[in-house]
Order: structure tokens, then sequence, then C-alpha cells
């Protein structure tokens, strides 16, 4: 078995002691080497599903000279199954905010974004009173720090880094190339740090309860606990705070209904595993240590026995076929030939053996694809083929 | 050393300049790798993914064209994964492309056709997507025809109207497998701000776009008795066409275009060289009489800076973005139409011809030529003045079908009669050339003298900056020029409609007091026209500008109104510049339009 424990529940991040305050204002007393340290010494990763080391990050954006850097919350939350930013942003806001302008203490940014996904437009209200909260404290204790929102207009593809800057800058959701990253040219061209909703606010318990607290959580390489977007054949849906590198085992036992066939780990973009591989598989990101990892952005769907695994499939690369921005060969092209592909093999007009041509096919798309979304169609379709294969053949 | 980089390539140690990508280091080691949305004129997009390369240590493939390179950076080039994921890349661009390559007009010179064929990919694999979609052709422009089958979705044509020409008629639209290039509201090229200038054309590695071509027409009128058809050729023709016909960039070629165009049946063969000359007779004249309005007369109407007018593409453009400056620009047609109209006035009557027999056909550097000739404004010979416009490598195509050995003909001069031209006319090719070739009449008219500078060479309008300024004091004119007598006449030249824009905008902010400005619609003027050979890029179009100057540089004359047929045209038929019939059949008018 992978490195892995039980099943805990934690309660961290919706925990609200109303005290982000105390905390802004202690913490921006602290030096900011001092609080990358901590942060770098938490091990916290990235939320968002890549797993990029968060104080690594902010010291990259830290150490970069320029007259203006920002700080960018992305909120565009798309990958289908996963729900809990919006929770955070609604229950917590202000540990967001704390966050934000901590990272733009630390990194020299005086300016922050919440890139909000289109369809959260409810939001902004709340949130936008919770800003001016917030934006008069700032001045109180004399931190500059300005937030705003920018609404987003309904693409997946925005919830990609460079997308996104792409479209706040007034332009075409597509990726761009990197290097150069946005810790060095983002937003505008100047350093910024981007980090998901859940992100800053695992920093904003770092800050609290010292990285230690946070340290101890979970296992190795993947360190503190993790929001889970639950949903599917579960009669527990809902979003819970677990302690990461539980194995899917203790997950299933939890949420599944007794019949739990295979799970969507990390959405459509993620991996399915099927029940035999549920012992094998941890929930966290990849270290050394053998057995399965599964990193993931939180999105849990679980699949019970009267659901086909085709229709899944088919279900989400009609999802990347619309979604891909389009503008590279692999994902633009490679989407529509997977989707044909499957159908073609369901309906006997291709042979069995071209799903394995499809697969060469997403391992292509994986090695030259230019951004997340294309590479990690790999990860759906190969899971699910290989495992489920006669359900796509007959 | 601070400014190197060792890396290696294919297991070769190599040193590289600092800042270089993957696929100019492989370049400069003889390494082709291959590209489609890679183009040296325009910004890097990485998005075709046809040039992925390994870096040892790197789990995913890298673009070479977007890619800095590294130190002890290990790079493969030809490794088994990049092979067969390059190949698959090509692949799937086919199954979107409709590859009806043999009814293709690009058929043969398609950057697309060339890697399927280096890849030899015999055999396909994935479905075919082409059926699936609803392309769309829009023939509607009279310049260029775009169709979406052949589309790539590289962006070069994006960023070329964007980056190079600041229009933004083709942008991208929609995402995923219904992502495609297209225009605002999806409309027709012909009814946006599209100013034909086909630098899309040229930097569009398939072929979705294309110019609208008239060779069967052209073929038709030369088989008919009845018509007598002619032909003028643009200056920058004769530098461009040899690319074509399988000689290096920059080979000059009139003689032997010459003698092509006699053999292909054309009754006369004759040159816009010779407009180019005229045009400058009347644009200087008008020129000095703006001068004259605004110095000694003190009208505050007259508008200055004049700008040149001889680029249609550069006219459209200025037609739907400065409309309000309309005024500012020199009311003479474009050499092309100024030959068209002269075609069927003063050449039939001289050669006693009747005017609707004659066919009149220029060849051009430029698509929007195209656009220009079918102008209502452009009938004041009482029919069209133009017929049928071709491209450079239309003419090539001409050239082919007949079966010439091009390199084989020997040198002959044009027919007379709208033939004789100077090294002013042939200038007009390059960018500044224009601004030259009136400096050089302008200054002599004002003071009888040659401008002042070395073989009449003006070097600071000449080169490829892309927005060059020059100043010339004028002293001691003649008696009738007194009141210019130590004014400064101040000039501007840019090339490229970005470039344009630049100085239209600070015309527009009153920040630029120039008196003239030549501005034409191509990076390096005609020589870098949408109708010229493709490839295209800066290295070429140097080539292809030195060849200008080379030909300007062994013209017997070299000022435009020495033009002895220009000469004899005021003295038989025009009587003066500006005059009655100048006006009536050498000057036009322009149209607002509106951006959307």
């Amino acid at each position: 078995m992978a490195n892995s424990h039980q099943l805990k529940r934690v309660d961290f991040i919706f925990r609200n002691d109303n005290d982000w305050e105390k905390i802004l204002s202690n913490t921006i007393k602290k030096k900011p080497q001092e609080l990358i340290n901590e942060l770098m010494s938490s091990e916290l990763k990235g939320r968002g599903g890549a797993g990029f080391p968060t104080g690594l990050k902010w010291k990259y954006t830290a150490e970069e000279k320029s007259d203006q850097k920002y700080v960018i919350c992305n909120a565009d939350e798309g990958e289908p199954g996963t729900f809990k930013d919006r929770e955070i942003l609604s229950k917590v806001p202000y540990k967001v905010l704390t966050a934000m302008a901590v990272c733009g203490y630390i990194t020299g940014a005086t300016e922050g974004f919440i890139y909000l996904r289109g369809e959260y437009k409810f939001l902004e209200p709340e949130l936008n009173k919770a800003i001016n909260e917030f934006e008069y404290y700032c001045k109180d204790i004399k931190l500059d720090f300005k937030i705003n929102i920018f609404m987003g207009s309904g693409a997946y593809i925005c919830g990609e880094e460079t997308a996104l800057m792409e479209s706040m800058e007034g332009r075409r959701g597509e990726p761009r190339n990197k290097p150069p990253f946005p810790t060095q040219k983002g937003y505008l061209g100047k350093p910024t740090v981007i980090n998901n909703v859940e992100t800053l606010v695992h920093t904003f318990t770092i800050f609290k309860f010292g990285a230690k607290k946070f340290y101890d959580l979970g296992v190795q390489y993947s360190r503190g606990t993790k929001l889970f977007s639950v949903s599917g054949d579960t009669p527990k849906p809902g979003i819970f705070e677990l302690e990461l590198g539980m194995s899917l085992q203790d997950f299933v036992y939890e949420f599944g209904d007794g019949d739990t066939k295979s799970v969507q780990v990390g959405g459509a973009s993620g991996f399915l595993v099927p029940r035999k591989s549920f012992k094998d598989a941890a929930i966290g990101f990849k270290g050394k240590l053998s057995g399965i990892s599964l990193p993931t952005g939180g999105s849990m769907m679980l699949f019970n026995s009267s659901r086909s695994m085709y229709n899944v499939l088919d279900n989400y690369l009609e999802f990347f076929r619309e979604e891909s921005c389009g503008q590279c060969t692999p994902c633009r092209v490679g989407c529509q030939q997977l989707l044909l592909g499957i159908k073609a093999v369901k309906r006997g007009e291709k042979p069995a053996s071209y799903l394995d041509k499809l697969i060469r096919l997403t391992e292509t798309m994986q090695l030259t694809a230019k951004c997340g979304l294309g590479q990690s169609v790999a990860n759906s379709f190969s899971s699910i083929v290989e495992n489920f294969r006669e359900e796509m053949i007959y | 050393m601070a400014n190197k980089l060792n890396i290696s390539i294919n297991g070769f140690p190599v040193e590289i300049e600092k800042g270089k990508t993957i696929l100019e280091a492989a370049e400069g080691q003889g390494i082709t790798i291959p590209t489609l949305c890679y183009h040296k004129d325009l910004c890097v997009a990485g998005n075709c993914r046809v040039c992925v390369v390994e870096v040892e240590g790197q789990n995913r493939l890298s673009a070479a064209c977007a890619t800095p390179c590294e130190e002890g950076m290990e790079i493969l080039t030809n490794s088994l994964k990049v092979r067969n994921s390059r190949k698959h890349i090509i692949e799937l661009l086919l199954t979107e492309h409709n590859a009806d390559c043999t009814k293709c007009y690009r058929n043969g010179n398609c950057e697309l056709q060339k890697l399927a064929s280096d890849y030899k990919i015999m055999t396909q694999d994935f479905i075919e997507l082409v059926p699936l979609k609803n392309y769309s052709i829009d023939m509607f422009s009279p310049s260029i025809i775009k169709d979406d089958s052949k589309c790539i979705r590289c962006q070069r044509c994006v960023r070329t109207c964007a980056e190079l020409q600041g229009v933004n008629a083709l942008s991208v639209a929609h995402k995923g497998d219904q992502m495609k290039i297209t225009t605002f509201f999806e409309k027709a090229l012909r009814d946006v701000v599209c100013t034909n200038c086909g630098q899309c054309i040229n930097h569009c590695p398939t072929g979705a776009l294309v110019e609208k071509n008239y060779i069967e027409e052209v073929w038709e009128a030369i088989a008919n008795p009845d018509k007598h058809v002619i032909v003028q050729t643009a200056p920058a023709v004769r530098v461009g066409l040899g690319e074509e016909l399988g000689l290096e960039p920059g080979s000059r070629v009139t003689g032997q275009m010459v003698a092509a165009l006699k053999r292909l049946g054309f009754d006369s063969v004759l040159d816009t060289d010779f407009t180019a000359d005229l045009t400058i007779v009347e644009e200087g004249t008008e020129l000095l009489m703006r001068l004259k309005s605004a110095l000694v007369d003190k009208d505050k109407n007259v508008k200055l800076p004049m700008a040149t007018s001889c680029s249609p593409g550069w006219i459209k453009y200025m037609e739907h973005l400065y409309p309000e400056f309309l005024d500012y620009l020199s009311s003479c047609k474009s050499p092309q139409q100024m030959f068209g109209a002269l075609a069927k006035t003063y050449y039939a009557k001289a050669r006693n011809l009747e005017p609707e027999k004659i066919v009149s056909v220029s060849i051009m550097p430029c698509t929007a030529k195209k656009f220009e000739a079918y102008r209502p404004e452009m009938h004041d010979s009482g029919y069209r003045d133009v017929d049928y416009v071709l491209t450079t490598r239309e003419l090539a195509i001409l050239i082919k079908q007949a079966g010439l050995d091009f390199n084989k003909l020997e040198p002959v001069k044009y027919d007379r009669l709208m033939g004789e031209s100077t090294g002013a006319g042939v200038i007009f090719g390059a960018s500044g050339g224009v601004m030259e070739a009136a400096l050089r009449t302008a200054y002599e008219i004002v003071t009888g003298r040659d401008v002042p500078f070395e073989n009449l060479n003006i070097e600071p309008v000449r080169g490829m900056e892309v927005i060059k300024e020059a100043t010339i004091k004028i002293e001691k004119p003649l008696k009738e020029w007194a009141f210019l007598d130590g004014v400064e006449l101040k000039c501007a030249v840019a090339h490229g409609l970005v470039n344009a824009k630049k100085v239209m905008d600070a015309v527009k902010a009153g920040k630029a007091d120039y008196h003239f400005i030549e501005f034409m619609g191509c990076p390096g003027g005609c020589l870098g026209g949408g109708g010229q050979p493709i490839p295209t890029n800066a290295e070429i179009r140097q080539k292809r500008a030195e060849a200008i100057y080379a030909e300007d540089g062994e013209m017997p004359m070299r000022k435009s109104h020495q033009n002895p047929e220009v000469i004899k045209l005021y003295k038989d038929f025009l009587k003066e510049p500006l005059g009655e019939v100048s006006h009536h059949l050498l000057h036009t008018k322009y149209t607002k339009r509106k951006r959307y």
C-alpha cells in the first residue's frame, strides 16, 4: 500500500474564529523572509491540482525586481466536480483576503485580484462588501493593499493561470508559453503570484497556527489538509476537509453507497480508479514511494455499478472538445479525435484495437500540448479505457 | 563567458548566445526543426506544436520556437519520442484540413503539404473531420479568398493583421473544436475593416488565404482577336518575380519579364513606372501648391502634412480608421490607376484604338490593387480603367503555364508610349521611394538644382527602419518659389500599417509637424507587398530593396520630370500638372468608411 493513513476529518478552513484582523496585523509584523521560511517548512503545495510548492512560488516572486507586482486569487473553479472554492468565498472570505494581503506584503505586491468564475457572479456583492471592510482595515494598519474582483466569462481554460491573465488583460483566454512563468512575467508582464482560493486559505492556517501544525498533518510529500468536493453516487455529497494521504479504500468506506464501482479523482482531468485498485491508491501528491498517488484539486466523483463508464468518458471528452481553447493542435484536434474515436469503436466502425491508437494519441497529447488541459486529457482517457475496455467496446 | 551558454544538440556540444531559442540554436547548427505557426516576421505563438523537441530530464516535450536555451540543456531534435509525436501532430492537422491538394491554389508551395511529404504520412489512421465541419469559403472580396477548410489555425494571419498591420480584421473566435479564424461578427472580408493588403496571404502556410486570381480572364482576353490587351508592370514586380521562377531573392528580371509578357501575347507591354513618374509631377506640384496656400495665402484650411496615396491598402485603412483625415491625402490616383485612366484615353487616341476594345491588365506586387481597380471611382476613362489586376505570383503562373523557360529569355525593352521610365519611378517599389522621387523633382522645380544628396541618393528615407524622417532646407529658390526660402521641408516615411498608425496618431495629436509623409501599407513598401512571392521575411525584403536601388542607380534618367514621355504627355494631352484633364483623369476622391 502506498504512503497512506486512515481517513481523518479536520476543521481548519471553515472554523471561523473571526480573528483575521489579529492574524493579519500580527503576521505582517514578521519579516517576509521569516514568513517564506514558515511556508516552505509547512510544505504546502498548491491546491488547484498541480501541486507546486507555495512557499517557493512566493519566494520566487519576492526575489523578482519590479516596480509593480500582483497577487491573483484563482477563483475560476471550473473542474467538473469541484465546488469547494465557492464555499470558501461565501463562508470565510476574510481568510482569503488576509492571505492575499500577506502575500502582497511578502512579495511586494500592492494590488490583488480575485478572478471569479462567471457562474459565481452571485458571490460578487457579498465579496465586495468583505473587500471594502478588509481594505478599510488595511488602511487602518497602514498596509498598502487593494483587492479587485475580475469576473470570468465562463471558459474552463481561463482557470489555467496564464490563460486567466490573458483574459484579465482583455484578450482571448489562451495559455501562454512558459517560460516565462507568472512569478517572472505574469499579469501585465509583472511578477505575479497566482494561487488557488484554497491554497490561500491554507496559508492563513499556517500563519495562524504555525507551519508545524500543518506539517504534522498528512503524509510525506502531501502535508496538511485538503478540501474534497464529494459527488456522484454517494449518500454524503458535499465538501469535506480531510487530512491528505488517506487511502481511497477508506474514502470509499466513508463516502461510498456500498456499490462503488470506481472513483474519479481530480475531476475530468484526473484519474479514474476502479474498485480493484482502491486499496493501492492514496490521495496526495506524487512521492518517491511506491504505490499510486493521486493528486487532486479536490473533485471526488463516485460511480456505482449502474453507471456506464463509456458514457462517463463520452461526457468528459465532449467537455474537453468544447473547452479546449483551440489554439494548440494536439489538444484541439486530439480531443475531437478521441471523442469520435470512442464513438466509432462503440458503433463497430473501428476495431477494438483502435482504442490502443487513441491511447497512443493521448500520450502525444500529454507530451506536446501547450498547457495542462491538453496534457491531462490522457489521465482520464487512459485510466477509463484501460480499466473498462469492455464497456468501451460492447 | 557571460553571454554564452553551453548546450548540446543531438549529443553534440554547442556554444550559443544567451537568449536564443532552441529553434534558433538548432538553425545555427544546420538542423532544421519543422515549424508551422512560427514566422520570422511575427511574435512566437507556440501553438502548432510541430517543432517539439525533447529536453533531457523533462517529462514533456518543448516547443523549440518558444523555449529559450538554458545552460546545460541536452536537446534531442529527432528522437523517436519526438518523431512519433511530430508525426501524430501532422496527422491530426491533416484530419482537420481539406487536403485536396491537387485542387489547391497553393499546391506545391504549402508548408503543411511539405511536412506531410517529408514525414511520409501515407495513411490516415484518424477520422477525417473535414466532412463533419461546416467550413465556409469567403469569396466576396475582390482581392482575397478565405477558405476555412484549408486553415490549420496557426494564427499567423491573425498575428500578421495585428502586429504588422494593426488592422485586426482577422481574429480568433470560438473555442475548442469550433475555434476558427474569422472577422468581426463573422462577416465577409469585403464588409469589415480589411484593407486587402494581402499580408495574411503572404504569411499563410497553406491555401486558407489566397488572392482572388484572374488568370483565366486574362488568357481569354489575350485569345480574343477583337481585343487589344495591354499590360503594365509595377516597379516591385521586377525584383520579386524571379523568386517564383527559381531565382534567388533580389534577382532583377526586368528585361526577361518584358520578354515573357510579349511571348504571352500581350499586345503592348508597358510600365507602371511611367505613371509613377507622372504621379511625382502631379503629386509634387500638389504639395508645392499646398505649401504655397499655407505659407503665402495663409489659408488655414489647407491640409498639411500631405500624405501619399499610392498604396491602396493604406488608403482603405485611412478610410476606415482616420476618415476625418481623408483631406490630408494627396488627391492623386495611384500609378496603376493613372495608367488605367490614360490607357483608355490618351493611349487609345494615340494608337487610334477604340477604348472599349482595350483590355487593361496590370501586374502588381499587391492584392489591394485588385480592390482599387474595382472601386467605382476608377472609371474616369468612361470604362473600367484597369480591367484585371494580377499579382507577381499570378504572372509567374502565366509564365509557367505558357511553358516559357524564363531564364533563357533575352531581355527586351518596354514598348513605347507609356513604357518609358526613370529611376525615380522604379524606387516607388521600396519604402521611402516615393518620398525620394518626389524630393528629387520638387527640389529641382523650386531651386533649379539637384537635391543636395550625393548621386541623388536620399539615404535618410531608405532602408527598413519602420519610421524614417528627413529634413531638407530649401535655399536660394527660384523667383516664383521665393516664399519657400529657408523653409525646412520636413518629411516622414512609414511602412507597414501598424507604423502608419503611429505616425497618424502623432498627426492627430498635433505632435507631428511634417509637411509630407509617405505611407506604404506593407512592410518594406511594395517590394514586401501582399502579392509578392511567398515566403517573405526581412532578409528577403532587404534583398529586393537592394535590387530596386541598383535598378535606379543604373537608369540613365533618375528624375521623374525628365521622363520624355511624361513631357510629351503634358504637351500633347494633359497640358499642365493639376490642369483640367489631370483633375478629371488622374485625381480622385476618397470614401468615409466605418470600422465595423
